[in-house]
């Protein structure tokens, strides 16, 4: 497979998309958004994360067996994730009397 | 005969390439590679043994009479950590599927031949560590590391070992990977995917866990140290943690590492299956995808583990129905197995021998485990004896034997030497005595209620407790047998031609032992997947003359 070449532009324009995106997490922080503080960090970290395995690791430019790879990573997070979630959600459904 | 006037003079191999310790040392052949992590494997074997051993020994009788009770807590607790890191999950990935992969799919080596070799120092880094914490006074927590105890209580080396866990955690993903990329992009031309042995696919699916799986052990002893040395509420309940947070993480690997231990013990026993009743598998391709069903099931039941925790009763649920889905394809493999032996040409030999007691000890420690898996019978069971003697069935019963089974059947690849076939029948059947006496009383000690990681018990429970270290003798002796006349075999063996059991695959077709290179020209595949014919010899590509 040829080596993409990917331009220095590139490479700091998603640094600087780095830069920026810490900067709104630090600036977030000063707000108290309740339940939402979360998501808001979350959604930022996420971002940010995609941009660097897009960019920085190539996947963006790497086959189709990659893309398989990284996503396979991902659906395994994702499953680690919800059902340790499918315990926590669910302790409370069954009413224990005192 | 031709070949036998030509064998007098020395004929260049992998052995006799380079001389000397730096040429192990140094080395970046995975059969040299694979060599190495033999003898390292062997010695932890033999040391989680030592343990084994101790434990047997204060279980003989009923007091806590042998050594105190904190002693005690650090037998069992090294005898899991070694066993399980440093033995049962390299155990066969890391000798025969190193030595075994690039020469089934007739490549000179894997992918990635330095970072293999990375791979062993990792694991001998981390092996260190481990053994300087058992030297410096061991660790109490048992293999499991539950906190708040690991992190809160315990005063043994639970950081030491932890790193040393972590370490040769990374030298498992390295031969994951290492595996993957060989396997996707350095076949023989022909040699598609369903052409392919099912030890390279059981290999496939076992890679996989490594790297998805291992990963996530590694966070979660990070974040123990980091609650041990920084007091971050991780899992503290005082600190705002969760305890059951830790099961959760720590599970999530550690039974896909089950399957990591067994599923390339089931690559040998299909490869055995196959060659020595001169059949193709019976449903090759259920099998083939099996493994990598077995993989991705794996890890969804992590839960089963941990039904008499806080976790909410209706993940148990879960948990539990997805534990039974993991027997599906476990069983596919088990019926495609005795499917297999019908009207086939049976030989009675030495690996053969191994691989019907890995079937008859799989289908035990498979069928307890359907126990385990419901939450109702899991209350009266879980943390038992009963539990004990289902995981050795799979674990001792499945990897080891598998392990012995492919060791004496690749071993006129690896040595070029044939073992005593006398001798060799003889140990299994000690194997298979010593293992039964020793595991099976277990099942019945945990029904009537004997808890595990007890040092003293009620007198009513000594005669299965005799039983079983009586056993675990036989078993030990059984063990040192083959370790003997292997040793003995590599200098005074009957010489093994290329192919001593008129097998097929690839590594038939080379040399014993191989060259460096393994095959002098690439080889071409044309044929399927264990395609016996009645006549045909199977043709040598490589009989490479002096
Ligand atoms: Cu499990």
């Amino acid at each position: 497979m040829a080596a993409h070449i990917v331009g220095k532009k590139t490479y700091f324009g998603i640094f600087g998309a780095l830069m920026v995106l810490t900067a709104v997490t630090v600036w977030v922080a000063n707000f108290d958004l309740g339940r939402w503080n979360a998501v808001a960090a979350l959604t930022i970290a996420v971002v940010k994360g995609t941009l660097v395995v897009l960019y920085f690791m190539h996947v963006r430019y790497s086959s189709r067996l990659t893309w398989v790879f990284v996503s396979s990573g991902l659906i395994w997070l994702i499953v680690l994730i919800a059902l340790t979630l499918g315990d926590y959600m669910t302790r409370g459904w069954v009413k224990i009397a005192q | 005969m031709e070949s036998e006037v030509q064998n007098k003079a020395p004929r260049t191999h992998y052995i006799n390439a380079r001389y000397g310790l730096k040429s192990w040392l140094f080395t970046i052949d995975h059969k040299r590679i694979a060599l190495l992590y033999l003898a390292s494997i062997t010695f932890f074997f033999f040391l989680g043994g030592l343990f084994a051993v101790l434990i047997r020994l204060e279980l003989l009788t009923p007091k806590g009479d042998l050594v105190q009770a904190e002693t005690y807590n650090r037998f069992f607790t090294m005898h899991g950590v070694v066993m399980v890191f440093f033995f049962l999950i390299p155990a066969i990935p890391a000798t025969l599927g190193n030595f075994l992969i690039p020469l089934m799919i007739g490549a000179r080596d894997l992918a990635f031949p330095r970072l293999n070799l990375l791979s062993w120092y990792i694991y001998v880094v981390g092996a260190v560590f481990t053994l300087i914490a058992i030297v410096g006074g061991g660790v109490d927590t048992g293999w499991t590391f539950y906190t708040p105890y690991s992190t809160t209580y315990s005063n043994g080396n639970v950081l030491l070992t932890g790193i040393g866990i972590f370490i040769t955690g990374f030298s498992s993903i390295l031969t994951g990977l290492n595996f993957i990329v060989t396997i996707h992009t350095m076949r023989a031309p022909g040699l598609s995917w369903f052409r392919l042995p099912l030890f390279v696919w059981s290999h496939y699916a076992t890679s996989l866990i490594m790297v998805l799986g291992t990963p996530v052990i590694a966070i979660t002893i990070l974040l123990l140290a980091f609650e041990r040395i920084a007091h971050v509420g991780i899992f503290d309940p005082k600190l705002g943690g969760d305890p059951v947070l830790f099961q959760h993480l720590f599970w999530f690997y550690s039974h896909p590492a089950v399957y990591i231990m067994v599923l390339p013990a089931m690559g040998v026993i299909s490869e055995l299956v196959a060659n020595m009743t001169r059949k193709n598998i019976f449903g090759y391709k259920f099998v083939a995808l099996a493994s990598i069903a077995i993989a991705i099931f794996g890890f969804l039941v992590w839960g089963h583990h941990m039904f008499v925790s806080t976790q909410s009763v209706y993940a148990g649920m879960i948990f539990s129905i997805l534990s039974y889905a993991v027997a599906i394809p476990s069983a596919v493999k088990t019926f495609n197995w005795t499917a297999t032996l019908y009207k086939g040409s049976i030989s009675y030999n030495t690996p053969m021998l191994y691989a019907f007691g890995f079937i008859g000890f799989f289908i035990i420690g498979g069928m307890t485990g359907l126990f385990l898996a419901a939450l109702g019978l899991d209350i009266h069971v879980h943390d038992t004896y009963f539990v004990v003697a289902h995981f050795h069935y799979i674990m001792v019963g499945g990897t080891i034997m598998g392990y012995l089974g492919g060791l004496h059947y690749w071993w006129p690849k690896i040595s070029g030497r044939m073992y005593p076939e006398g001798w060799a029948r003889f140990a299994a059947l000690v194997i298979f005595v010593g293992f039964n006496l020793t595991f099976f009383p277990q099942f019945l000690l945990g029904y009537q209620g004997m808890p595990r990681r007890y040092y003293a018990y009620p007198d009513e429970f000594q005669v299965l407790n005799v039983m079983s270290s009586a056993g675990a003798s036989i078993l030990g002796v059984g063990y040192l047998i083959p370790m003997v006349y292997l040793f003995w075999s590599m200098r005074y063996g009957p010489k093994a031609g290329s192919n001593p059991w008129g097998a097929f695959g690839l590594e038939w077709r080379t040399s014993s032992p191989p060259p460096t290179e393994n095959f002098k020209v690439t080889p071409v595949v044309t044929w399927e997947a264990y395609e016996f014919s009645p006549v045909e010899e199977t043709e040598v590509i490589d009989i490479s003359t002096p």
